[in-house]
């Protein structure tokens, strides 16, 4: 090979750099974490509007669909698989419980690199409290 | 059999004709026909409107209780400019809301009178039909609704509503309101917004906010299909107005003077 002292030790450099992410975070203990959204410890806020498993899979659709409830068909309540019925809101429903988004939604999003849109325009409780719209002051 | 270039062309053509002729006649054929919802019937009961009454609107001078309220609890921002002014409910002279209205004598009677403003719901509405992605539609009972989440902010709606009810968000909105209703979300940057007749109100049994805060009772809000309604009872034997009624939109917002 020509040149082959120059490529060999290049290719190796090029290969760790590349690689050094996954080292570093090897080696600083990040690649064991592991995302804890914080959950409510009232007793009376421990039971969501669906089991767990279902709302981990499908929380996206079941917000989807009580959007769609809501704005499109004027339906806003919803009756759920364990025979209650609870008020179709983000607001006053999920966030009632999961009160500060920082602590709940915000702990896997940020982990799986996921963004969504929702407060943009939504409002959570905990974000008014130090403030009008602590978040966005001018 | 000679098969050259220009046969082999001609056949794949025609094949590819054949092939799209099925999926083709399956899109252009199909009427795009709005799926009515599941509450259409109880909604399709009420068909909502609203009278103005001049003379109680023009009693005290520089009144704007329904606007604030309304602003207040829709979260509506005051930008300070014009240009970038969003508007729910708002006031116009008298001599711009109706031209058509000047006459020599009773002109200067009503100059610079304030005409309150807002969303007519129309039964025809025009945004509706240019909205592309419908993020706005009519529902049963008369209100023009907006999905926010659905607006792309062409604003394609505010250059076809007639009465320039809608105002769009040049800029994140959230900086400028005073203070924040929780019940009620802020809009963000894109999109378009309007009057919404308190749609979240009357789902609670609530009546508008704008009716709700006038003293004078200049604002009557009711069913128009009821005919013992408030609305139907302020509009009885009056002489009526609506904006630009020569449209065919045929709002749901009157004026009484």
């Amino acid at each position: 090979m020509y040149d082959g002292k120059k490529i060999i030790p290049g290719l190796l450099i090029f290969l760790g750099l590349m690689t050094y992410p996954i080292w570093h975070n090897t080696v600083s203990g990040k690649m064991s974490y592991v995302p804890k959204p914080e959950l409510p410890t009232e007793k009376d806020k421990k039971e969501c509007v669906e089991p767990k498993a279902f709302i981990r899979v499908n929380h996206k659709t079941l917000l989807e669909d009580w959007k769609f409830s809501v704005v499109r068909n004027g339906i806003r309540t919803y009756q759920a698989s364990n025979q209650k019925t609870y008020n179709i809101s983000l607001n006053r429903t999920c966030m009632n419980c999961h009160r500060d988004k920082t602590k709940f939604c915000d702990q896997c999003h940020t982990y799986m690199g996921v963004t969504n849109k929702c407060w943009d325009c939504h409002i959570y409780p905990k974000q008014l409290s130090p403030g009008p719209l602590a978040l966005h002051e001018p | 059999m000679q098969f050259d270039r220009r046969g082999f062309l001609k056949i794949a053509g025609l094949t590819l004709l054949g092939l799209s002729a099925k999926p083709g006649w399956q899109v252009f054929s199909k009427v795009a026909a709005p799926e009515p919802s599941p509450e259409a019937e109880a909604l399709a009961k009420n068909k909502w409107g609203m009278a103005i009454t001049f003379r109680k609107c023009w009693k005290e001078e520089g009144c704007r209780d329904c606007i604030d309220a309304c602003h207040r609890i829709h979260n509506v921002p005051n930008l300070g400019t014009l240009k970038e002014e969003i508007k729910w409910i708002w006031r116009e002279p008298y001599e711009k809301v109706f031209p058509e209205h000047e006459f020599e004598v009773t002109e200067e009677d009503y100059q610079n009178e304030p005409v309150l403003l807002l969303c007519n719901h129309c039964d025809d509405p025009p945004c509706v039909r240019y909205c592309p992605t419908r993020a706005t539609w009519k529902r049963e009972d008369g209100i023009v609704m907006m999905d926010f989440h659905r607006c792309i902010g062409c604003r394609y709606c505010m250059a076809g509503c007639p009465y320039g009810s809608r105002s769009f968000n040049w800029r994140d909105p959230r900086p400028f309101i005073k203070n924040v209703n929780l019940e009620f979300p802020t809009r963000t940057r894109g999109v378009v917004e309007k009057c919404n007749f308190c749609v979240e109100r009357l789902a609670q049994n609530k009546i508008p906010a704008c009716v709700e805060a006038c003293k004078e009772k200049a604002l009557v809000f009711g069913d128009l299909k009821d005919p013992k309604s408030e609305i139907r009872e302020a509009l009885k034997y009056k002489t009526i107005y609506q904006r630009q009624p020569e449209l065919g939109t045929k709002p749901k917002v009157y004026y009484i003077l």
